[in-house]
């Protein structure tokens, strides 16, 4: 082993120091956020409504412009990429919604397929000139989570939950190198909502890559993630296990007391 | 005992008052244009003799007279409405998109978007159509750009407005795969746009049945040539037929069009 | 895999087969292109040519000459007058016409022959319309306000019909409930359901209207347009320039009144 591969071993899959976010000047939403994460598997992100869970995430693919601060990835800060070099990066960040966000009108398989977008031309996208084996790739996918008898239908004729499922082999299709995953349980019933964050789990010890999730479920985070992340108003107020979450804890996050069981 | 009166009026004041100002201003632009307007009052009570007059030598209508001119004209003038319609895609697309806020962003693409588009709307095709037999010459060609001329600022309209009523969540999940702006507009909009834009053309084709119709008035082709000759000659038995074929073709447009659309969307 | 149909292993080795209604449109399309340029005689040499007197037509249209604005404002006056008139007429018309031939408020002996007449209100261009018009009433202004008439009414009414057939009839039947009479139920059952509609129709009709004002003038039925027709036959490009651009502005500002007005009703 080189002392560069030594190095590859050891470097964070993502570094976040000091972002900040306002939408409106003087009216911070992230209040510098300072974020290591350097083992794979399911690191959840825990807080209310408001508090910058969705704006955090949306910032590492750069959805969002950050007002200030840094996010190293793949060793480039993806605050300053531009152009070609940003969609290099965004390419292998792979993101879940909470809305699903499927091309409704578009095939179960195509959705799939556009995973591969970042890779390809327009022309070819438009062509629909996928090689065999991104075809290959995605009905495997498809295979993974269960939806292989779907594959030729309308996107909006599945449920919520198998939507989503298309969803994360869509995220996965990309091969990326981090999952972002926006409240991907929200929608969905509490059984479903456990095969969704059991899917997440399974994808990301597969590929050996950290996911990082927001949710606001805290029995359903603790039971999926290695390590829970905590804001409340822009700032991170717990960074840890989630053995070592206690009922002060949650206080401070979530407020009020007649939710706690 | 005392009781409470309440007050209930359906307006505010300031909604009072704005309804009160456009009645108060349509009733004065109204009386003011009947005064200045020239009318001369004997061609009014006139009108009904005169419009008899004229259905008389309209009648009966010159049947013989079809195949002669006018199943040529009415050929020509389809072609018109159709190549027009064609020819304002070109420019009307990426007007639609330059004036869409939620594909290109800047305000100033926005702005002149907009100005290209009005000024399309705010000419008449018939106007459009003067001015291309000006530069042309009389013929098809200055109909086909009239039509294409009007209709850009239409379509591009509508279109504008079918852009930014899309969801954008999954143009959201397309961009976050990297994936270039082209794919972007291919695979997250168009996919939502699509039936909104094919309702769009045939609304203004089946209009722009109608237009090319009257173009040849002016000198750019179609069924309106064939009338202007024939009034000019005082063949009203000839405008007749030439009323009549305008009259079927436009229902069969119409026609044609609710079963296009009952299909497609 | 097992179980999986021949035709599912055929979809797996490429997802998109040709969608032949599709490649067949565009080929249809295609050959539509190429049979009619030929057919116009639209050639390259003759585009050419054309864009090169379009070149000479710019030039002269510009500077646009506004030295015979009295004839300029007089004429852009009597369409605005056309437009005005034309309107107020024909949407009073229209609120009743409309009412009368909405299936769901009146008997059909009453609705039918609404619909018919409003029907064929539609049917022509207003420049046919106009010439009709001109043959009857003469040059002027009163063909063309009458002309306008007709295709407000062929535009307002008919969407008016629909819109009170689209209105829910439960509010209609709660009021009738109550006791009222005719004139009670429609203006608080069914106008409030459908006036901001009728506003919006009235308001588009207007900047219709002003459009057309513009035109009708070209075969003599009053307003720019026949001053506008005639700088035309006279090679007077710029003083054409002058109008269209008076054209422009007139129907800006048509188009900024009318989202006031809809606005104060909304």
């Amino acid at each position: 082993m080189t002392s560069a591969q030594v190095n590859i071993e050891t470097a964070p899959f993502l570094e976040i120091k000091g972002l900040e976010k306002a939408y409106t000047p003087g009216n911070l939403i992230l209040k510098g956020i300072d974020i290591s994460i350097v083992e794979s598997g399911i690191v959840a992100i825990i807080g209310p409504s408001g508090t910058g869970k969705s704006t955090l995430l949306r910032c590492i693919n750069r959805l969002i412009d950050p007002t200030a601060g840094q996010i190293i990835f793949d060793n480039m800060d993806l605050c300053k990429a531009r152009g070609q070099q940003l969609r290099k990066l965004r390419r292998q960040v792979g993101m879940v919604f909470q809305e699903y966000n499927l091309v409704e009108r578009l095939t179960v398989i195509e959705n799939v397929l556009t995973g591969r977008l970042g890779y390809m031309s327009s022309l070819a996208a438009w062509r629909r000139k996928f090689s065999q084996q991104d075809i290959n790739t995605a009905f495997e996918l498809l295979d993974a989570v269960g939806l292989t008898e779907h594959a030729k239908k309308r996107a909006d004729s599945l449920s919520g939950g198998q939507r989503q499922r298309v969803g994360i082999a869509r995220a996965v299709m990309q091969n990326p190198r981090i999952l972002l995953a926006d409240e991907p349980t929200s929608s969905l019933d509490p059984k479903t909502a456990v095969e969704i964050m059991e899917l997440l789990e399974r994808f990301a010890q597969q590929k050996n890559i950290p996911a990082l999730v927001n949710i606001h479920d805290v029995s359903l985070a603790s039971r999926f993630a290695k390590r829970i992340i905590g804001m409340s108003d822009g700032k991170i107020v717990y960074d840890g296990s989630p053995d070592g979450i206690t009922d002060d804890h949650l206080k401070q996050i979530y407020g009020g007391e007649s939710w706690l069981v | 005992m005392n009781t409470v009166n309440y007050h209930w009026q359906r307006f505010t004041l300031t909604q009072k008052l704005s309804r009160y100002a456009v009645y108060l201003v349509l009733v004065m632009a109204l009386v003011l244009s009947i005064q200045t307007v020239e009318v001369i009052p004997e061609f009014f009570f006139d009108a009904p003799e005169q419009m008899a007059d004229l259905f008389t030598r309209m009648w009966p209508i010159d049947f013989a007279y079809y195949p002669i001119s006018v199943h040529g004209a009415m050929i020509e003038t389809l072609n018109i409405a159709t190549l027009g319609t064609l020819l304002t895609l070109i420019f009307a697309v990426p007007l639609a998109l330059m004036n869409a806020n939620n594909v290109v962003a800047s305000a100033w693409s926005q702005w002149i978007a907009r100005f290209f588009l009005v000024s399309s709307r705010s000419v008449n095709s018939l106007v459009w159509a003067l001015l291309f037999v000006a530069i042309f010459g009389p013929g098809i060609i200055a109909g086909v750009l009239a039509i294409a001329f009007r209709s850009v600022g239409f379509v591009g309209k509508l279109l504008g407005e079918a852009i930014e009523n899309i969801n954008m969540g999954p143009v959201e999940a397309i961009q976050a795969t990297g994936a270039p702006w082209l794919s972007v507009l291919m695979k997250g909009y168009w996919p939502q746009v699509m039936p909104a834009f094919f309702s769009i053309i045939l609304f203004r084709w089946d209009i722009n049945v109608r237009e090319s119709a009257v173009l040849g008035l002016v000198g750019a082709g179609g069924i309106g040539v064939v009338i202007n000759d024939a009034m000019n000659l005082f063949e009203w038995q000839r405008v007749s037929i030439a009323l009549l074929a305008i009259f079927v073709v436009v229902i069969l447009a119409e026609i044609v069009v609710v079963n296009i659309r009952k299909r497609l969307i | 895999m097992a179980g999986l149909e021949s035709t599912d292993a055929q979809y797996r080795q490429n997802p998109f087969k040709r969608n032949w209604l599709v490649t067949g449109s565009w080929l249809v399309l295609a050959g539509y292109l190429v049979f009619s340029f030929n057919a116009m005689g639209l050639t390259w040499d003759r585009f050419i040519h054309g864009l090169g007197i379009a070149d000479q037509l710019m030039a002269r249209m510009f500077p646009p000459n506004f030295s015979r604005w009295e004839l300029l404002l007089s004429g852009l006056a009597e369409s605005m007058e056309i437009a005005i008139i034309a309107s107020v007429v024909g949407i009073f018309l229209s609120l009743f016409f409309g009412l009368f031939a909405a299936r769901n408020l009146m008997p059909n002996w009453v609705t039918v022959p609404m619909r018919g007449f409003i029907a064929l209100c539609r049917t022509f261009h207003p420049v046919i319309i106009a010439i009709l018009f001109v043959k009857s009433v003469g040059f002027g202004a009163l063909a063309g306000i009458l002309t306008l008439i007709v295709a407000s009414i062929g535009f307002i009414a008919k969407l008016f019909a629909e819109a009170i057939e689209e209105i829910s009839l439960k509010q209609v039947e709660a009021i009738r409930a109550t006791g009222a009479g005719f004139v009670s139920l429609i203006l608080f059952s069914v106008m409030p359901q459908v006036f901001s509609r009728f506003i919006g129709f009235s308001t588009y009709q207007l900047d219709s209207n002003l459009r057309n004002s513009t035109m009708v003038g070209i075969v003599g039925a009053g307003g720019l347009g026949g001053t506008l027709f005639s700088a035309f036959q006279r090679f007077d490009y710029d003083f054409v320039a002058a109008i269209l651009m008076s054209i422009i502005a007139l129907i800006m500002l048509g188009e900024a009144l009318s989202n006031v007005v809809r606005r104060i009703f909304n």
